[in-house]
């Protein structure tokens, strides 16, 4: 029995920062939206006893309940996918804030090549470049047609951070200086710059300052407490939804906010939606809400299951490169570092923030020559300071037993004198990296999983082997006693791998033929079908993402308005 | 040590002071939702007067006692523990720090019955990049796997796991370690070490309120100051600044 509700004009599926954007920006207009999420409501108080790394970072309190859903994986077509059946590699955020609550706060913009990579890339190296295998796209959306959104973005986020030379103009500087220049940072910044770079302060969301936003949010600097990513912000510092824009969508009275709220189809006919159906998590109710825009947030691999689960836009077919839902499903290569054991040195390595880091800008996107590279795009080369857990950090030069009396030892002797030279390097679509429905494994409420078809490219291993060196070079000018570099990128293991920036699945761009939503992420489908996230990145470049979707999001909530008033494709 | 505060900052009441000085947080200044008002609201005793709290020396701790194992399991895991992270001139070991009684209580938990993991079927043997696929709970493998140590022990040298030398104990674990014990109901006896050796790990370093890390000596070890709500200072400081570790029971009444 599904309950059929009275109808609105908005409906948003997921309360991430995509979602919290969209409703707060559209309720401010005056236009009533009804925000459907499926996990927790959640408050900045939740916050204070957050302090917890076995709770919060290692039982992952924050992320989605994998009971109820997860993904499947397999690394090529020909072996079985096989279930996530618990957290190694992605922590998928729940509950209201979703990721945005969870998250570092590393908070880059793009580069100008990014959005245009295809045309650039072949303009610079003639049409041959780009590997036939490699569905490389323009984004059909321009750097300084984005500019503003991330303009907006920052401001109501309070972006902490300095203006970088190499990369795409800024209308205005950051609204806050850059985070604390530490002594770890400094051995960095004075290796980098005796080599030739430019080193800058990691762009951040945990507030450098005290901040005032253009909503009238205000928000207490960073404490450098060390608990970031996995945990909530208990002073604020850091930027998420629950303490930005949910409060101010909240404030107007026109967000009807439903928690626990599990949306399982977009009811459609194949060229227009007219709402969704979800499930009450708690009771098994089923219901129905009808809406004028159905607006799909609710990260990376549940936007492509929803829309495959509803039968709404092509999928994708590996064989043919025909279809759009599920291609293009990208992620990061950080597998290129370098370790660095310091026998007579200590640094206050317990303190720190999830954005306290320092990077060069010469190793991304095509700031250096590929002319005689194998590879495209690049790597942000980095040291930050995240403050070391004891349960997660226990390095130990390699050769080291694993556990027993030399573990304890190596393991004690350098918990507070060990620095990482690290990389996070682009992921380029590769025509067999994609995401469809499994045919085999279902979610608590019967609807089938996403299943993953991916595995690192030949593309990932040069740029590892590439960008390695450089960490090793950059290590040896920091003079420690010893050295670890990682320099080979291995097979992808969902349950060993640490990067959790996916995109991709429902790529924007100015095709129809190739792209899945237009460039405010709209369907080119089913005009009042919206859906937001890094799902719409055609690829995704060496920078954490959540700066790029939310930017995305302001451009959408844009689009939204107008729709609302004329209907209609908005390109 | 330059700057040692040891001592320092115990006090409840100080330390909410200067978190609220070093915050830049003032009443009336930055409204920043429900958690500085709480903190406000319930920090400072109204009537401007401090408690005074007599704090019984703890002689027994309640919390030291089994939910889960039977005795013998706990002198196993507490045997088997402690070769992973064993005592010696650093500090105490993983017996001393309590992490069986940690072990239990976990596997006393959710997660011992693995309530937030994906568990419906088919089960297949999965590629080496699929991640595990053990049907079998937490709780159950680990019970396995200890009976199994009395196995391989008598097996091979005719004596409980227990009552074997440290470097005896040693053999048998990397013996599990390689998958060369026997089968736990079709699982591999390197999945009984993993889970030891990540519980161990945990047991040593999780906050106190788990039942290990006992008086946070797990912490004191690598010097690592627990769950401290500010590091203003130390984060510029280029002298190491060691901090008497405090746990989460100072974040409650906040």
């Amino acid at each position: 029995m599904t309950t059929k509700l009275p109808k609105v004009p908005v409906v948003v599926v997921g309360m991430g920062w995509a979602g919290s954007i969209i409703s707060a920006e559209l309720t401010k207009a005056g236009i009533k939206v009804v925000g459907l999420e499926r996990g927790k409501e959640r408050k900045m108080s939740d916050y204070l006893m957050v302090h917890d790394e076995l709770r919060f970072q290692h039982r992952e309190e924050l992320m989605q309940d994998l009971s109820k859903e997860t993904i499947t994986h397999r690394n090529n077509k020909k072996i079985r996918a096989l279930p996530m059946r618990h957290y190694g590699t992605f922590i998928v955020g729940d509950g209201l804030g979703g990721a945005g609550s969870h998250w570092n706060g590393q908070t880059y913009r793009f580069l100008p090549y990014d959005f245009e990579i295809k045309t650039l890339t072949e303009k610079r190296y003639g049409a041959g470049k780009i590997k036939p295998e490699i569905p490389l796209q323009d984004w059909g959306i321009t750097y300084d047609e984005i500019e503003p959104y991330y303009d907006t973005f920052e401001k109501m986020a309070g972006i902490s951070g300095e203006t970088v030379e190499l990369y795409g103009e800024r209308s205005n500087p950051y609204p806050t200086g850059p985070m604390l220049k530490t002594p770890v940072l400094e051995e960095f910044e004075k290796a980098t710059k005796k080599l030739g770079y430019k080193p800058y302060i990691m762009p951040s969301a945990n507030l450098s300052e005290n901040y005032t936003n253009p909503d009238g949010i205000s928000r207490a600097a960073c404490q450098y407490c060390a608990y970031c990513e996995n945990f909530g912000c208990e002073y604020g510092a850091k930027a998420d939804p629950v303490v930005t824009v949910i409060p101010v969508a909240k404030e107007t009275g026109n967000l009807d906010l439903r928690t626990h709220a599990n949306v399982t189809r977009i009811v459609n006919d194949g060229t227009k939606a007219t709402g969704v159906i979800y499930v009450n998590t708690f009771t098994g109710e089923e219901f129905e809400q009808p809406a004028e825009v159905v607006v799909v947030t609710s990260y990376v691999f549940n936007n492509a299951r929803l829309l495959l689960n509803s039968n709404l836009g092509k999928p994708y077919n590996p064989d043919t490169g025909e279809g759009v839902i599920g291609k293009n499903y990208c992620y990061q290569v950080s597998s290129g570092y370098s370790t660095l054991y310091y026998d007579d040195k200590e640094w206050n390595l317990y303190a720190g923030a999830g954005a306290l880091g320092i990077e060069i800008p010469e190793y991304t996107g095509d700031n250096f020559d590929h002319s005689d590279l194998n590879f495209l795009h690049g790597a942000g080369i980095r040291t930050t300071q995240y403050g070391n857990r004891p349960i997660a950090t226990n390095h130990a030069p390699v050769g080291t037993p694993s556990w027993g009396a030399e573990f304890k030892k190596q393991s004690i002797k350098y918990a507070n004198s060990v620095l990482q030279v690290k990389s996070q390097g682009a992921s380029l679509p590769h025509r067999n990296n994609y995401l469809d429905l499994d045919p085999t494994y279902k979610d608590a409420y019967g609807m089938p999983l996403l299943r993953m078809t991916y595995d690192y490219t030949e593309q990932d291993k040069q740029l590892v082997k590439y960008i390695s060196k450089v960490t090793r070079k950059i290590a040896e000018e920091m003079g420690p006693d010893h050295i670890d570099t990682v320099g080979e990128q291995a097979a992808f293991n969902v349950n060993v791998d640490t990067n959790t920036h996916n995109t991709g699945g429902v790529i924007m761009g100015a095709d129809p033929e190739t792209s899945a939503v237009n460039s405010y992420l709209q369907m080119w489908d089913a005009d009042n079908v919206f859906v937001i996230g890094a799902s719409a990145f055609p690829h995704n470049s060496c920078f954490n993402p959540t700066a790029t979707l939310s930017a995305l999001a302001y451009r959408a909530s844009e689009g939204i308005e107008r729709y609302l008033k004329g209907g209609g494709s908005l390109v | 040590m330059p700057d040692n505060e040891k001592g320092n900052g115990t006090d409840k009441t100080s330390t909410r002071r200067a978190f609220l000085k070093s915050s830049g947080l003032t009443i009336g200044g930055l409204v920043v939702g429900g958690t500085i008002g709480t903190f406000l609201g319930r920090g400072e005793p109204e009537t401007g007067v401090k408690t005074e709290q007599a704090e019984p020396t703890p002689v027994q701790n309640p919390n030291e006692a089994l939910m889960f194992f039977y005795p013998d399991e706990y002198q196993k895991t507490m045997a088997a523990a402690e070769r992973i992270f064993p005592a010696d001139d650093l500090g105490p070991g993983a017996k001393e720090l309590n992490v069986a009684i940690y072990i239990d209580h976990q596997l006393a938990s959710q997660w011992g019955v693995n309530a937030r993991d994906y568990r419906l079927g088919p089960w297949y043997n999965p590629e080496p990049t699929q991640g595990s696929q053990i049907k079998l709970l937490r709780k159950d493998l680990f019970r396995l796997g200890l009976k199994e140590l009395d196995n391989y022990s008598n097996k091979n040298y005719q004596k409980d796991f227990v009552a074997l030398e440290a470097s005896e104990q040693d053999e048998i674990l990397v013996a599990f370690e390689q998958g060369e014990a026997g089968s736990l109901s079709g699982v591999s006896s390197s999945e009984f070490f993993k889970l030891l050796r990540t519980l161990t790990m945990e047991g040593v370093y999780a906050d106190p309120m788990y039942g290990g890390n006992n008086q946070m000596n797990g912490w004191a070890m690598r010097k690592y100051p627990g769950t401290r709500m500010n590091y203003v200072k130390e984060i510029e400081s280029t002298e190491f600044i060691e901090l008497e570790p405090q746990s989460l029971r100072n974040h409650m009444g906040h």
